[in-house]
């Protein structure tokens, strides 16, 4: 499989992503994000970071970019697409996916290891997650408190697009496990399309035990499955 | 734009003494301009020049055969960790400024430590801080705190740097002027050593990065002098801005223009701005070098030469670039939307000349005003005080008779407590690296071969088919600030000894050191001998453990309206770990497990039995008082080797070293240190007897901090073995218990106390997060 991972200037986690997809056993490339094409790719990856500085609103400058008109035809032809952290901030700001991300509820930067209840294993992010598992997974983010109006989270929840939430060892979905006061403990939601998903937590640092957890790579296996079965998306 | 004529006022407002002035005179043979005097003024202020310490600084041990760049000849020292990687890493205070504007002190000073870093080719991979504050009580400290912290947050999550691992002291000696130590360490191959020399007669010289501002004018000159209420009001234009935006595109920038070969050298503009990396760089290569400040890219209207050269705005560079390949600069610095600016050029004359609005404003011979700076020797006289700390008994003080509430009162005391409140807010993790998070004796990170910066072509068809096989590499930092201040040689000493004990308990050897020595004023006596006995345990330390030093900062006046700081000799060492299996950390693993502890329990020797100083005699009695416990290296050094050996034996799985609090909290950190998740710690007891240990007091057997002390667990089965060995090689050995169930229990001879996990955890854990909330 071929992933592109987006760079804009101030990703950071670009390194990151391609590092897991190869270490995973596919091949990985970055997308400048001046470039209005994304080549022959299976998925996109819209990776952490800080895209432009977001020293206006977390990826409100990066949705502009000629790579995310790229991305957005690309998710139109139902090309899977996968916003970790910042790269959820932007495809929320893209409307790519509904809701936003606002300041954590303390307004600090939260970096710690969280666990994740999958919430369904309909999607194709989610897979190959085995039943009943709590993925354990690292955070980094000052803006990832999961934000929807009411008539937006009853629809998630009718089209079953809440794929991760926040809970504690045990998989209860508890107040204190919610490390930045989401809506529902929400760190992952997908697209009514099933194509388009992001998440605050960090899949791609936990893919070795060296780094503590591998559960992370329970997603991009679940990626890696959904790209065997479902024929290639057409790049734009 | 006239300049203001040169009068004996306007030299001392530069703190130049007359001495000093009449020796600028005579290098320009002439009465310099008002842009030359203040480039004299912020290239031999402290901060450049190290001029009150350079004799000191010139005891420390730099020579390894493993040093590829030694200390003093380039931005950071540089060291090889075998299959052609290498090492940069460098540790710089920020302290005035963060005195006076916490948030952006600290900003800056992690991007200038960063800056340093890339500026010699390596990719910067981690982070990490040494930080002192007042007592918490202090509304205006907690202000500082949370400040320093944010602002080292905000720098390093968004340049993108793991934060891995820190020191955090809070002691009433900082009250008026907290510490800030910002440590970062790159990575490279040999091949990709880049040099801050002005190379090449006829060579273009470019300035990138943002535009030159009158941010931070002078700011050398202000971190060297003393903090006074009126310089914190005053000398708020001295602190720069960050903008860790910018450095992300500078520094990837920097590293694809290095890639292409078209750099022939290169150079950050740090303290003293345009000033020092046109005359350093112009130096080193034993050049000149003309520059045309019009060329500058300036963010204020009607900048003056003087403010121009003297302006610390951040996140720039100054490159020069091998003749006919400009248009590679520009390229790249376009793909990356950043400003640069041809500005100059490299000459055969020796000289620094600025013109500025066609005509010549600076001519200064570069390598005198560089290499010509002043020296003093200072005159050192040993401090009164230190007679009543050496003639400090116990007797007055009872033993304790609640060590268990004494315990969780040590716990709970900031200095020792858990820093989550802290480096939670620091992304640690990113760069995928980060093999033991903070919260452990040292900091661990793996480095593969997509830490490494983009190479030439050339480089790249030369190392083609050899893999990069990763690398571990383990870093701390620091220093007990009381103890020095108690004793400069000793405290200086132990500080190294604990550094390359959190190295060994994380199982690795040490390749070498950066110091930051923070201190008060060097011209009153007293205060210089502490410099000057603090230099030399440091040195001695470094000697004895392996651990030359590359490189370091100087930081002097360190000193408010309330007195000097405690002389805080910071010391950041790295080692190499040869492979994943001999990572080791501080917490208990499994119940059952055999509990030894290797060294002396107590120095009977020492007449106040390691309570010197101690965290205990701080906390319970409210005394900083006595001479800190003795540190022989010798004794050190075996124990490490020790434990390094029984490590790569695989026989240990959990090591811990004793020091603030002593043994007792050792123990109860390696049962409630462990953190699965958020919320979720991994709590594990012990049951300890101390009771053959009969004829010393209790105090001093549980939290006396007697040094060369290292707690480790391994298989119920193994430690019989373990105990022979360490005797083998000379180490005291004991098992003093075991692991397993949820209390820490100790049986010493005048009875047993227990305590819940649960308290222990809870009063370390959340301590500063109530003390803050």
């Amino acid at each position: 499989m071929n992933f592109a991972v987006l760079q804009f200037p101030a990703s950071n986690c670009d390194q990151d992503a391609v590092h897991a997809v190869r270490l995973l056993g596919h091949s990985a490339r970055l997308v400048w994000h001046k470039d209005a094409s994304l080549g022959d790719t299976d998925c996109v990856i819209v990776p952490g970071g800080f895209s432009y500085g977001d020293y206006l609103r977390c990826g409100a400058i990066a949705r502009f970019s000629p790579v995310m008109q790229a991305v957005k035809q690309f998710a139109d032809n139902g090309g899977l697409v996968l916003g970790i952290c910042n790269g959820f901030q932007v495809l929320t700001e893209a409307g790519l996916l509904p809701g936003a991300l606002i300041r954590n509820r303390d307004l600090q930067f939260h970096c710690e290891n969280i666990f994740l209840k999958t919430a369904t294993i309909d999607s194709p992010f989610t897979n190959k997650i085995p039943a009943g598992k709590i993925l354990r997974v690292p955070i980094a983010h000052g803006e990832g408190c999961y934000f929807a109006d009411e008539a937006t989270l009853a629809k998630l929840k009718a089209n079953n697009q809440i794929l991760w939430q926040y809970c504690d060892q045990d998989g209860n979905l508890t107040d204190s496990a919610n490390p930045n006061g989401a809506l529902q403990n929400i760190a992952g939601i997908c697209n009514d399309q099933r194509n388009v998903a992001g998440l605050m937590p960090h899949p791609e640092r936990a893919c070795e035990t060296l780094l503590g957890s591998d559960d992370g790579k329970w997603i991009f296996e679940s990626i890696f499955a959904a790209l065997k079965n479902k024929p290639v998306a057409q790049a734009a | 734009m006239t300049e203001p004529a040169i009068t004996p006022e306007l030299v001392a407002k530069h703190n130049l003494t007359p001495e000093e002035y009449a020796h600028a005179v005579a290098i320009l043979g002439r009465t310099p301009s008002y842009t030359e005097l203040g480039i004299f003024s912020v290239m031999w202020s402290e901060h450049c020049s190290y001029k009150n310490t350079k004799p000191l600084l010139k005891t420390f041990p730099t020579k390894s055969p493993k040093i590829l760049v030694g200390a003093g000849e380039e931005n950071a020292g540089i060291i090889d960790i075998g299959d052609g990687i290498a090492i940069a890493f460098k540790i710089e205070s920020h302290n005035h400024p963060s005195a006076v504007e916490p948030f952006q002190g600290a900003t800056t000073g992690v991007g200038g430590i960063v800056r340093d870093i890339f500026t010699m080719g390596a990719r910067p991979v981690c982070a990490v801080n040494s930080l002192r504050f007042g007592e918490l009580s202090d509304p205006t400290v907690r202000r500082l705190f949370s400040g320093v912290v944010s602002g080292i947050a905000h720098y390093g999550n968004c340049f993108g740097i793991p934060t891995v691992a820190g020191e955090v002291y809070f002691d009433k000696t900082y009250q008026g002027n907290p510490l800030v130590n910002a440590f970062c360490l790159g990575v490279l191959r040999h091949e990709q050593i880049t040099r801050g020399a002005a190379k090449g007669v006829g060579n273009p010289v470019f300035y990138v990065g943002p535009a030159t501002g009158r941010d931070g004018l002078a700011g050398a000159a202000f971190a060297s002098q003393d903090l006074t209420e009126e310089s914190a009001e005053q000398q708020r234009g001295a602190v720069q801005v960050g903008d860790p935006f910018m450095e992300k595109l500078v520094c990837e920038a920097c590293l694809e223009l290095l890639a292409t070969g078209a750099v022939a050298g290169m150079q950050d503009m740090g303290a003293a701005g345009l000033t020092c990396s046109t005359c350093e760089m112009a130096a080193r290569a034993s050049t000149g070098i003309e520059i045309e400040l019009d060329k500058v890219p300036q963010r204020a209207p009607n900048m003056s030469s003087y403010e121009i050269m003297l302006s610390e705005s951040q996140e720039r560079m100054l490159i020069v670039v091998h003749k006919g390949r400009e248009e590679e600069v520009k390229r790249i610095f376009d793909k990356w939307d950043l400003p640069w600016s041809e500005i100059g050029i490299i000459t055969d004359t020796g000289h620094m000349k600025v013109r500025h609005g066609g005509k010549l404003v600076v001519d200064i011979p570069a390598k005198k005003i560089a290499d010509e700076s002043p020296v003093y020797q200072r005159e050192a006289v040993e401090p009164a005080y230190l007679k009543a700390v050496r003639a400090f008994r116990l007797d007055g003080i009872a033993d304790t008779t609640s060590p268990a509430d004494n315990l969780k009162k040590l716990l709970a005391w900031p200095s020792i407590a858990s820093k989550n409140w802290v480096y939670r807010q620091y992304d640690h993790q990113v760069r995928d690296g980060s093999v033991v998070l903070p919260g452990s004796d040292a900091a661990v990170i793996r480095i593969k071969a997509d830490s490494l910066p983009v190479m030439t072509a050339e480089l790249a068809a030369q190392v083609a088919g050899k893999p990069v096989p990763d690398k571990l590499i383990a870093m701390t930092v620091d220093c007990n600030g009381g103890y020095v201040y108690l004793d400069p040689y000793e405290g200086a000493k132990s500080a190294v000894a604990e550094a390359c004990r959190n190295l060994a308990c994380s199982g690795a050897l040490p390749l070498g050191a950066t110091d930051n020595l923070n201190m008060p004023s060097p011209l009153k006596p007293e205060l210089f001998w502490q410099i000057k006995e603090s230099v030399r345990g440091l040195a001695e330390g470094c000697k004895a453990f392996n651990a030359p030093v590359t490189g370091g900062n100087c930081s002097l006046y360190n000193q408010s309206p309330a007195g000097p700081i405690d002389p805080t000799p910071t010391i950041s060492v790295v080692g190499l770990i040869d492979k994943p299996e001999h990572v080791t950390t501080q917490w208990f693993k499994d119940a059952g497990d055999a509990i030894i502890l290797l060294g002396d329990a107590v120095d009977t020797t020492d007449p106040i039995l390691g309570l010197g100083g101690s965290a205990y005699l701080q906390v319970i009695h409210g005394q900083k008082n006595g001479s800190p416990p003795r540190c022989d290296l010798e004794v050190a050094k075996t124990l490490h080797t020790t434990l390094i050996g029984l490590i790569h034996s695989g026989l240990v799985k959990s090591a811990h070293d004793c020091s603030e609090g002593g043994l007792a909290v050792a123990l109860a950190e390696s049962c409630i240190s462990q953190l699965i998740a958020r919320d979720t710690p991994r709590l594990i007891g012990a049951t300890i007897d101390l009771s053959a240990l009969k004829d010393v007091r209790l105090d001093a057997l549980l939290f006396g901090e007697t040094q060369s002390r290292i707690v480790i667990s391994c298989k119920a089965v193994e430690a019989v073995k373990v105990v022979e060995r360490a005797k083998l090689m000379g180490v005291p050995a004991v098992q003093i218990g075991k692991v397993g169930g949820d209390t820490l229990t100790v049986k010493t001879a005048s009875g047993e106390f227990s305590a819940p996990l649960t308290e222990l955890h809870d009063a370390w854990w959340n301590s500063i997060a109530r003390a803050m909330a």
